[in-house]
């Protein structure tokens, strides 16, 4: 008998799957290219999501999490722990609670590489199938970003690194600045459609270009 | 619209992000089924409603999702203290009598 | 007409850009840079409006917010209607189409004026409620006449075409009012790299300097104002807002601003590049410190008849001129108790009109605007004041006599001077109702006889507000405020020159609001105290003399400042005339409490963009395009759009959820389960967890299994159930109620948190990752079977088990669990999968008959099953054995779990508690009314005593017959007796009470 039941939820290749913005239609008026858009919004779709749940005080855990994952645990609200270049971030939620975000594909093996490591209390749980990314880039995604969350957005206060989970629309979002001018939200499945075509909408008068 | 500090993301946020849960330290008896039916209407339904301070429980909803603890002026709106669960306030009704007693020893 | 008022030279106005607008229907001319009363008075209209109670002609008085009665209708179309609309804050585009607010039946015709003189003496103050308060029922037919009458605007009946939006904004320092004060402050924030926004309401920034005579630095004040905000404009970290009204000041410095985006551009937004533009926003301010430079608003003085139109206030007088190179009229009488109104006489003259004398209240003022005065000639009358103007639509003659300011009395003789224009002043309001939003009680201070501002935390007022008059002092209070907002918010502050300004100096102002009258008030002719409201002194007199003592009580008695301008030139003058009637002082009076919004705005303004479909988050499923695809029929559930049922071509509703329901009975249904709550627990305390938080007993479920909960409150109130599964000794998979998601978790983090930090477990919500589709049905194991690596059989996979495996491909977790008594697998994928597994099962479910089903159908077949939904058969005050879920009870387990305790209490032992039942009415084809209450005597007549309600009812095709649930006083005593339900309409419907669980009691239909 075992303790848990972990399992690769994802069917083998070739299998069709349908981000949470499948069904989505863009009803506003978009700019033609980039280059003349305030806000370039692009969907990351398909990303592995984990929860990571543990004690940070916990020296083993720290270390664990760091060998596993290949960057450092984040220990306090704001700074995200990222590596661009294999696609792996951690970020904090909370004093025991954390979200991985590993390459397509990639989150059983990530879950597996973790439980191998990590002993004791702590909880990886699989949040792939109802999570996404948008990323927002251009001059007016602050702009966007205002008209959006109560947090302040201000460089000062958010500098290029930072991640924070706030109120966005009348849902919630997770709030990531990844470079200068490129931001990421991390949204709900089913809160995808409003809050996409919200930020469309918030995005109109200062040109919107939608990447694929 | 309150800002209030959370004491689990060590920043100010704005009250959207929070929920109040009504009176801090309601203490839930330890024998519940030791506990007098009054004991219990007490402890399920009475709540203080003072005018000044008051030790509440909020939750940040949109944020860190911890429970904690504000000691909050019902008249003022101020909030003095935010501090986490399990902890205990500083600035109390109690606190501050006595200060003022002590102020006028000094005198 | 040609603009006979306008000047040919000066002003603010471009006269290269003359602008066509229609007021009343009647077409005039003016130019870019005006407001519409700029325009109005240029083009010589003198009446804007009649009055609210007595259909009294009325003019334009101010220049600014504090305007009482040119308060018009805006909007060229009946979409783009905007109702009380200041026209003194309204900028002039071309095209612009404005009427009076309060002009039925015709502002220039006098047909309201005979019903508003006849009105007017039955309507004293406290009329409404005395006269049509009694009978109340007679109120509603009152209040539709009298509503008409007064004219508080209309809303649009068309779809307003415009869009509106919110934005939040965080800085050090906001800056209210961009005049002298204010710019200065916001020059010292600025230069130190503080984060500023500075807000003005006006078209232009710069607030009085734009209309002051004193040169700045040698040169025209509003040089100095451009090269000002030349300078913030290019600094990177501050945000200028003109246009934008400050409206709400809340806790701990949380501002709301109203910016108006394009409504100086044309009566709909023009587009910009092609794209839409925000008409309105929002700014929704956390500021670190704010810089209160409001200024102050003139006093006007309280004598007879001075609603006429031609009666003004002193400083309009002086920004028409200077703004806007207007003279509203040809001879002024100023009347006034103080040197600064003495500008207002000497810029007429200057502008080439006659001032036919200055009355001044004081004995001997002395002085430098009074001796200049007197050096070009100006007559000025001391000791004495304007007691009145006569003149039916226009000012005629003003009467003029000496008066005893102390005894409130006239002295000596009347002198009627012959005029078209009174201007008065009657001293300087701080603005403090910002302040005053806070709960900070406005303080009085004799010096200036004015109150300003109490002491808000944050807060730094600064120029006119802070009590601080003279131009140069104003600039100074500016730069302080500004060093104390930096050394607050932690900037060191950069030194910066104060501008040079002439120092003027003025005489002692006479503390005068109203003026005595040779008759007693009462019988003088109307002293109007509050323009908007009709309000008169007499009447706050009478209101003092019935015993209102309270200025609340004063200002609910006599509408005192309950129109849309708040009361800003009146509510000084209506509480120094209640505390002279009083015997009181100002302060022992003390002032009425100011409320946001300082100024109206409009929906769309509040709305922003949470509207039309951004109104309220909709959550969709993963399945929601096929849903769509195929004709669903929508429900809101919480936020969640649930297909409700899937007609199929011409089907109605009831045709469509008897066929979905028998598909499910006979062969096999599908339901989209996504939106159920799902929250995975891990943890070596997961299932002690579970035992504390759960009604029922959690220890000996095997791995492989599953269970219904149910979970109470701590009062032993039902609040959630669902079925959770033993994925591994330390790992459970729970589901919550559709709406009930989100706070189960809560719960459960709120008891782990702050009651049992020790149990080692951890919970997230994973909703939205698994994709939930039940296959509900006789052939759900065929159909199953065919796309399934799992062994279905009923040994290997039993009732209440779940297995993994794979689906159509793609893995899965399967749970043998059943909502509505059938044979049915619920299979859970992760969502991103979730199409192609549902396709699948579509494409080999057809020679099935495998039929989509809604909520609907779902609701039918769990009630024939007498399973409860929660919010629906339960309120909050339901009990598990009031739902005869005794079964679900585990008083034997060792913790006493959450609601335990609650369950043995007095009252949730009373026997004659509402109790869940079945109803079975006698007519099988009658579907009772949910809701519906229940007696158990069909003789009785209201009020008769009610024992229940219906919380579900239906038509089940299945058993033939309608049928419902109910809780019932005492219910499971009950059984096999009959009750009635009276309905609105008289009938009554009689049903037998019957066991709640209409179909298969003994479940064999699922353990197959
Ligand atoms: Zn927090």
């Amino acid at each position: 008998m075992s303790d848990l039941s972990i399992f690769d939820v994802n069917p083998a290749a070739g299998a069709k799957s349908e981000s949470p913005l499948a069904m989505t239609r863009v009803t506003v008026a978009t700019v033609a290219s980039p280059a003349k858009a305030g806000v370039v919004v692009r969907e990351h779709a398909f990303q592995g999501h984990l929860i990571l749940r543990g004690r940070a005080t916990d020296d083993q855990f720290r270390a664990g999490v760091e060998q596993a994952l290949g960057v450092p645990l984040p220990l306090k609200m704001g700074p995200l722990s990222r590596d661009e270049a294999r696609g792996v971030s951690i970020q904090w939620m909370s004093p025991d609670e954390w979200l991985v975000i590993v390459p397509a594909g990639r989150e059983f093996a990530t879950e597996n590489r973790l439980r191998e490591v990590l002993s004791g209390h702590y909880a990886v749980m699989n949040v792939s199938g109802g999570q996404t990314v948008l990323e927002l880039s251009g001059p007016a995604v602050r702009d966007v970003l205002m008209k959006s969350t109560p947090y302040d957005v201000h460089p000062r206060n958010f500098p290029v690194g930072k991640a924070v989970s706030s109120v966005f629309a009348k849902s919630s979002a997770i709030i990531r600045r990844v470079a200068e001018d490129r931001w990421e939200l991390v949204i709900r499945r089913s809160f995808a459609d409003y809050l996409y075509r919200w930020v469309l909408d918030a995005s109109e008068e200062f040109g919107v270009y939608v990447a694929s | 619209m309150l800002h209030i500090y959370c004491p689990y993301c060590e920043e100010y946020r704005e009250e959207e992000e929070f929920r109040p849960k009504g009176e801090a330290h309601i203490a839930r008896p330890a024998e519940p089924e030791a506990t007098s039916d009054e004991a219990w209407g007490d402890y399920l339904f009475f709540r203080k409603n003072p005018r000044g301070l008051h030790h509440e429980q909020w939750y940040h909803a949109a944020g860190c999702r911890k429970f904690f603890n504000a000691t909050r002026d019902t008249v003022s709106y101020q909030i003095l203290e935010t501090y986490k669960a399990g902890q205990q306030p500083t600035v109390t009704a109690a606190a501050r009598a006595a200060q003022a007693a002590g102020k006028g020893v000094a005198k | 007409m040609s603009q006979r008022n306008r000047l040919d030279k000066g002003g603010r106005i471009d006269r290269s850009r003359p602008l066509r607008f229609t007021f009343n229907g009647v077409g005039y001319q003016g130019f870019a840079g005006d407001t519409l009363a700029a325009a109005l008075l240029a083009n010589g209209v003198d009446i804007v409006n009649r009055s609210f109670k007595y259909a009294r002609v009325r003019g334009i008085v101010a220049a600014g917010a504090e305007e009482p009665n040119a308060v018009v209708q805006l909007g060229a179309t009946e979409a783009s209607q905007v109702p009380n609309v200041r026209a003194t804050q309204q900028a002039l585009y071309d095209g612009l189409v404005a009427g009076s607010t309060n002009g039925w039946p015709n502002v220039d015709r006098d047909l309201m004026g005979v019903i508003g003189k006849v009105g007017g003496k039955f309507m004293p103050p406290g009329f409404y409620y005395k006269t049509f308060m009694s009978p109340a029922s007679m109120w509603p037919k009152y209040e539709k006449y009298i509503r008409k009458a007064a004219g508080l605007g209309r809303s649009p009946k068309e779809r307003d075409p415009d869009i509106y939006d919110h934005i939040n904004h965080h800085c050090d320092v906001l800056v209210i009012g961009a005049g002298p004060a204010g710019l200065a402050a916001a020059l010292v924030a600025g230069r130190a790299g503080a984060r500023v926004i500075v807000c003005d309401e006006q078209e232009e920034m710069g607030g009085s300097l734009l209309d002051s005579r004193e040169p700045v630095d040698g040169h025209p004040a509003a040089d100095w104002v451009a090269a000002v905000l030349r300078e913030l404009a290019a600094m990177p970290e501050v945000r200028l807002l003109p246009r934008t009204t400050a409206n709400g000041y809340h806790d701990h410095n949380f501002v709301t601003l109203h910016e108006r985006r394009t409504e100086h551009l044309a009566d709909i937004a023009p587009l910009q590049d092609g794209r839409r533009a925000v008409r309105a926003r929002m700014h929704r301010v956390r500021a670190g410190q704010v810089i209160l430079a409001t200024g102050t608003h003139e006093r006007p003085l309280v004598y007879a008849n001075n609603d006429v139109p031609g009666n003004m206030i002193a400083g309009a007088v002086s920004t028409y001129i200077h703004r806007y190179a207007v003279v509203p009229g040809q001879r002024l009488v100023l009347s006034t108790s103080n040197d600064h109104a003495y500008r207002a006489a000497l810029d007429w003259r200057e502008a080439g009109r006659e001032v036919v004398a200055i009355v001044d209240a004081r004995e001997n003022p002395d002085g430098d605007l009074v001796a200049e005065a007197r050096k070009r000639g100006i007559r000025i009358i001391t000791g004495s004041a304007v007691i009145e103007t006569r003149g039916s639509r226009r000012v005629s003659s003003a009467l003029v006599a000496k008066i005893d300011v102390v005894g409130f009395k006239v002295r000596g003789s009347v002198e009627e001077l012959a005029c078209d224009t009174v201007a008065s002043s009657g001293g300087y309001s701080p603005v403090v109702h910002l302040a005053a939003h806070t709960g900070a009680r406005p303080e009085w201070r004799a010096d200036i006889l004015g109150f300003v501002p109490g002491k808000v935390k944050g807060m730094i007022p600064a120029g006119g507000v802070n009590g601080v008059m003279a131009l140069a002092e104003v600039l100074a209070d500016g730069v302080e405020a500004g060093c104390r907002a930096l050394m607050e918010t932690g900037y060191k502050a950069v030194a910066v020159r104060l501008p040079e300004v002439r120092k003027v100096r003025e005489g002692k102002a006479a503390a005068l609001y109203q003026v005595p009258h040779v008759k007693p008030a009462m019988r003088a002719p109307k002293q109007f105290v509050d323009q908007q409201n009709d309000v008169t002194a007499a009447g706050i007199e009478l209101a003092t003399r019935e015993g209102f003592e309270s200025i609340e009580h004063v200002k609910r008695y006599t509408g005192m400042g309950f129109g849309t301008d708040q009361g800003k030139l009146g509510n000084i003058n209506g509480m120094a005339i209640a505390a002279r009637c009083l015997g009181q002082t100002i302060p022992e009076t003390g002032t009425t409490v100011f409320r946001p919004n300082y100024t109206p705005i409009t929906f769309g303004a509040i709305a922003g963009r949470h509207c039309r479909e951004f109104f309220d988050p909709r959550r969709y499923t993963a399945l929601h395009a096929w849903h769509v695809e195929h004709g669903a029929k929508f429900e809101e559930v919480g936020q969640w759009m649930r297909p409700w049922y899937f007609p199929r071509g011409n089907e109605t509703m009831h045709e469509a959820v008897q066929r979905e329901c028998r598909a499910v009975r006979e062969n096999v249904g599908i339901l989209d389960a996504s939106t159920l709550g799902k929250i995975e627990i891990q943890g070596k305390d997961a299932r002690e967890f579970l035992n504390r938080l759960y009604t029922n007993a959690w220890t000996k479920l095997d791995v492989g299994k599953a269970r219904y909960g149910l979970m109470c409150k701590d009062d032993g109130m039902v609040m959630d159930d669902g079925v959770t599964a033993c994925l591994g000794e330390n790992h459970f998979h729970m589901t919550t109620t559709t709406g009930g998601a989100a706070a189960v978790l809560d719960w459960m983090e709120m008891w782990h948190q702050t009651e049992w930090p020790e149990l080692e477990v951890y919970f997230n919500s994973v909703t939205d990752h698994w994709a939930a589709m039940a296959l509900n049905g006789p052939n759900a194991r065929k159909l199953l079977a065919e796309l399934t690596d799992i062994d279905l059989s009923r040994e290997k996979f039993g009732f209440m088990d779940w297995r993994e495996g794979t689906v159509a491909g793609v893995p899965a977790r399967v749970f043998r669990i059943s909502f509505t008594g059938e044979l049915s697998y619920e299979i859970n994928v992760q969502a991103n999968h979730a199409m192609q597994v549902w396709k699948a099962l579509f494409e080999k479910g057809e020679k099935y008959g495998l039929t989509p089903y809604g909520t609907e159908t779902m609701h039918v077949l769990r009630a024939e099953k007498g399973f409860i939904i929660i919010g629906q058969d339960t309120d909050g005050s339901v009990t598990p054995e009031d739902l005869g879920m005794q079964w679900c009870v585990g008083y034997k387990k060792p913790y006493s779990w959450i609601g335990r305790r609650a369950l043995t209490r007095p009252d949730t032992k009373r026997a004659d508690r509402k109790q869940l039942v079945g109803l079975k009415p006698l007519d099988s084809k009658m579907v009772l009314d949910e809701g519906a209450q229940i007696v158990l005597d069909k003789t009785l007549t209201i009020p008769m005593p009610m024992v229940g309600h219906v919380t579900s009812s239906y038509f089940s095709p299945t058993l033939g017959h309608s049928f419902a649930l109910a809780l019932l006083k005492g219910g499971s005593q009950r059984i096999g007796q009959t009750v009635y339900l009276p309905m609105a309409d008289g009938r009554v419907h009689a049903a037998e009470v019957v066991s709640p669980v209409f179909y298969d009691p003994n479940g064999e239909r699922h353990h197959v």
